[in-house]
């Protein structure tokens, strides 16, 4: 990217400087798995404001705690780049406007960006009696779903409501609280879960779109692999205390204060798909996540788990053994030392100490010595 | 001013041949070394960093280099004129010493074609010890050459350089004694930092003063060695009696040296680690005895004027004090971890090349440069 393209960026975003901007799209590539390499592609097609897709932003049974977690993070300048990437036309959150207002904006995005724009869903669904538990502006949440689903280009489900169905779906679920991806059977739904789920999974999927004009890797349930494709329990920071058989047993003891493996309070890594601990949280680095401040991860991000299996309840470990053998912490190191080296240096040694010898016994005691005369002062 | 004059004679001698054998063996591992990396011919590792082109080559080299620092010290700094001749061999002896240490150095680093950024200012850290010692050597090495370049102008015959150096080579010569203080206590300074990787037996906050006396010590000590040697070796009348009131001054340097170096290892309660039986122990001692013998050869008067003593002293104290050197960078360096470290046949054979071109450079220098004082004898020039 020339420093001319950038213009137009600096113009938009404010007090950036280049260089702040491309590790920006480095980082954001190696948060989407992907080579730094690519990172070019990536600024060009944040820099390119014809690009910015649409978004539309449902809020269904939720706490809105994913878009309190989207406008959290301290990197700088990263919520203007949220909201200059996509043109975010409606979210009931951050509408300037209220009422018929905000309501006629979703409307117009939608005729006017039929089939292009972006449906980011946040919330369980309920759809028990047709859905009469979560109205807005006078429509079921379930009808303005399907009604805005119907014309999306791509739909993101964010968080574990959204994605499975969260806490609204636990039992014993009085409101049919259901996912997106139930109610809108047969559509490609990409499912962000996490309560709330991490800000840059949702960042690096948009990115991801449009760079390369299409959804990243997903798996069976929906979710991008490059966040979800490993286990919390695979790349822990506490994992070598795992294999090593350390673990706190209750909360307070001495191997919970030493930071041991939490496993043993109930946590949730060995069976929750996620990268908690590779980006963890707000930016600020250093054990910002649960595990990282002590607690055992609830798996808050898994369905089955989260808010399923009670919070200090054991589970089955899906992968024991780590992936290769250790490393010994001292190794054997044989002391490299051959015939060949010894003779060497003893015969070095030798030959210079035998020419000492040999000019000591040439050399006499006295100082007068007919066959090396003392030179005269 | 002496009469100095080239010793002449035939240079293609037996250990003339011989020695240029290994020369040229270094040559090949070296050639080897900067073409494969320092893992194709070295035994260095992760925890040595350093071996012996490091510990031997530089520290201990350098040290024995010292004979140049020393002279020029007692001749021009306390103006003790009656070693003039001692000078010009010492330097030369200097001279080799340091440059190959620099080739050493260059051999040593990971990455040596960034070497030359240490001679670029805007990329020095002034806050490293080993910046320091690597600009305080270069320097030296330059400062050796220019020192020396009397005697090859003498034997071009240059009349008017010559006589522009001599009006400036104060300057020179006090930059000769000032540089070599700065860089050997440095060597020191350095192991400083190894922290507890350093056996308390060697770890002391003196290493920079032990290592001065050291240079003092082993450079005086060299130039007893190198005097009487070749004298013998070219039938050259042999210098006693200046020699003798050098080894004056080594008793005063050693003596202090030994206090420092046992009180301060007793006086920290670490003497009993010199006696349970482990290999820094048995080096810990050895070194000790070896200079403890150099100095109690040197201590009374009527030993100082026997040519046979004044050697195996010197010789005692070459040993021992390039001993502790090396003792310091590598016997008594464990970096744990079980790392090891023994020379490969490569890294002896480049040390014994580099030992051997320095030979070579000095016989061919003392036959074909004015570089003795005093008589020549006529009918010793046959060898």
């Amino acid at each position: 990217m020339t420093t001319d393209d950038f213009k137009g960026i600096k113009a938009r975003l404010g007090d950036i400087s280049r260089r702040d901007f491309m590790r920006y799209c480095s980082i954001m590539a190696g948060a989407l798995g992907l080579s730094t390499g690519l990172a070019p592609r990536i600024a060009q097609a944040i820099a390119d404001p014809k690009r910015r897709p649409p978004v539309i932003w449902l809020h269904g049974q939720e706490c809105t705690g994913c878009t309190e977690t989207l406008l959290r993070p301290s990197h700088p300048s990263l919520d203007s780049l949220i909201l200059d990437i996509i043109s975010l036309d409606y979210h009931e959150t951050l509408c300037a406007g209220a009422g018929q207002q905000a309501e006629a904006s979703l409307a117009q995005s939608m005729r006017e960006n039929a089939g292009k724009y972006v449906l980011i869903i946040e919330g369980a669904i309920p759809v028990k009696d047709n859905g009469i538990y979560c109205k807005i502006g006078g429509k079921t949440f379930l009808s303005l779903v399907e009604e805005v689903a119907a014309q999306a280009g791509a739909i993101i489900a964010i968080g574990s409501c959204a994605a499975w169905g969260g806490i609204p779906s636990a039992h014993p679920n009085p409101t049919g609280a259901t996912s997106a991806p139930e109610v809108l059977k047969g559509k490609t739904v990409v499912t962000l879960p996490g309560c709330p789920p991490n800000p840059y999974n949702l960042l690096s999927t948009v990115v991801h779109v449009l760079s390369f004009g299409k959804l990243p890797k997903l798996d069976s349930l929906g979710r991008p692999t490059f966040a979800y494709g490993r286990l919390i329990h695979e790349n822990c920071e506490r994992r070598p205390h795992f294999d090593a058989g350390r673990f706190a047993e209750k909360f307070g003891d001495e191997g919970h204060r030493l930071g041991y493996c939490l496993y043993k309070l109930g946590c949730k890594g060995p069976v929750t798909h996620a990268n908690c601990p590779e980006i963890q949280f707000n930016d600020l680095g250093g054990g910002t996540w649960p595990v990282g401040t002590g607690h055992p991860c609830f798996g808050c991000a898994e369905k089955g788990v989260g808010f399923t299996i009670p919070m200090f309840t054991q589970v089955e470990v899906l992968s024991p053994t780590p992936f290769a053998r250790q490393a010994p912490i001292i190794p054997e190191r044989p002391v490299p030392v051959s015939p060949i080296t010894a003779a060497l240096a003893g015969g070095a040694l030798g030959l210079a100490i035998g020419a000492s010898a040999v000019a000591l016994r040439k050399l006499k005691d006295s100082p007068d010595d007919p066959d090396h005369p003392v030179k005269e002062d | 001013m002496e009469n100095k004059q080239p010793l002449g004679g035939r240079l293609l001698t037996g250990p003339f041949v011989f020695l240029l054998a290994l020369f040229l063996a270094g040559v090949y591992v070296a050639a080897r070394r900067f073409l494969f990396g320092l893992g194709a011919v070295t035994n260095m590792n992760d925890g040595y960093p350093w071996g012996i082109w490091i510990a031997l080559d530089v520290v201990v080299g350098t040290a024995f280099a010292c004979g140049g620092y020393v002279m020029a010290l007692l001749t021009y700094a306390f103006n003790k004129m009656e070693y003039h001749p001692l000078v010009r061999p010492a330097l030369l002896t200097s001279l080799f010493g340091y440059s190959l240490a620099g080739v050493s150095v260059i051999l040593d680093i990971g990455r040596y074609w960034h070497a030359y950024n240490i001679i670029l200012p805007w990329h020095s850290n002034l806050h490293s010890v080993m910046f320091e010692v690597a600009v305080c050597i270069g320097a030296y090495v330059l400062v050796l050459w220019i020192e020396f370049a009397p005697t090859v102008l003498e034997k071009l015959k240059a009349e008017r350089l010559l006589k522009k150096l001599n009006r400036l080579l104060f300057i020179f010569i006090a930059l000769g004694i000032l540089l070599p203080t700065m860089h050997q206590s440095s060597l020191g300074t350095m192991m400083l930092m190894a922290g507890y990787k350093l056996s308390p037996l060697w770890r002391t906050a003196f290493l920079p003063l032990l290592f001065l006396l050291t240079a003092l010590i082993i450079g005086f000590a060299v130039v007893i060695y190198e005097s009487l040697f070749s004298s013998l070796v070219y039938d050259q009348p042999l210098e006693t009696p200046g020699l003798s009131k050098l080894a004056v001054v080594i008793v005063w340097c050693l003596m202090l040296f030994m206090v420092i170096r046992i009180e301060d290892v007793n006086l920290r309660g670490y003497l009993p680690l010199a006696f349970n039986g482990s290999l820094t122990s048995d080096m810990f001692l050895l070194e000790n005895t070896l200079l403890l013998a150099g100095l109690l050869l040197l201590v009374y008067p009527a030993n100082r004027k026997s040519p046979r003593l004044l050697f195996l002293a010197a010789t005692c104290l070459l040993l021992g004090g390039g001993l502790y050197r090396f003792d310091t960078y590598v016997t008594g360096f464990d970096p744990g971890n079980g790392w090891h470290y023994f020379p490969s046949a490569g890294e002896i054979i480049v040390t014994l090349g580099i030992v051997a071109l320095e030979l070579l450079a000095y016989i061919w220098c003392l036959k074909r440069l004015p570089v003795f004082g005093g008589r020549v004898l006529a009918a010793g020039l046959q060898d």
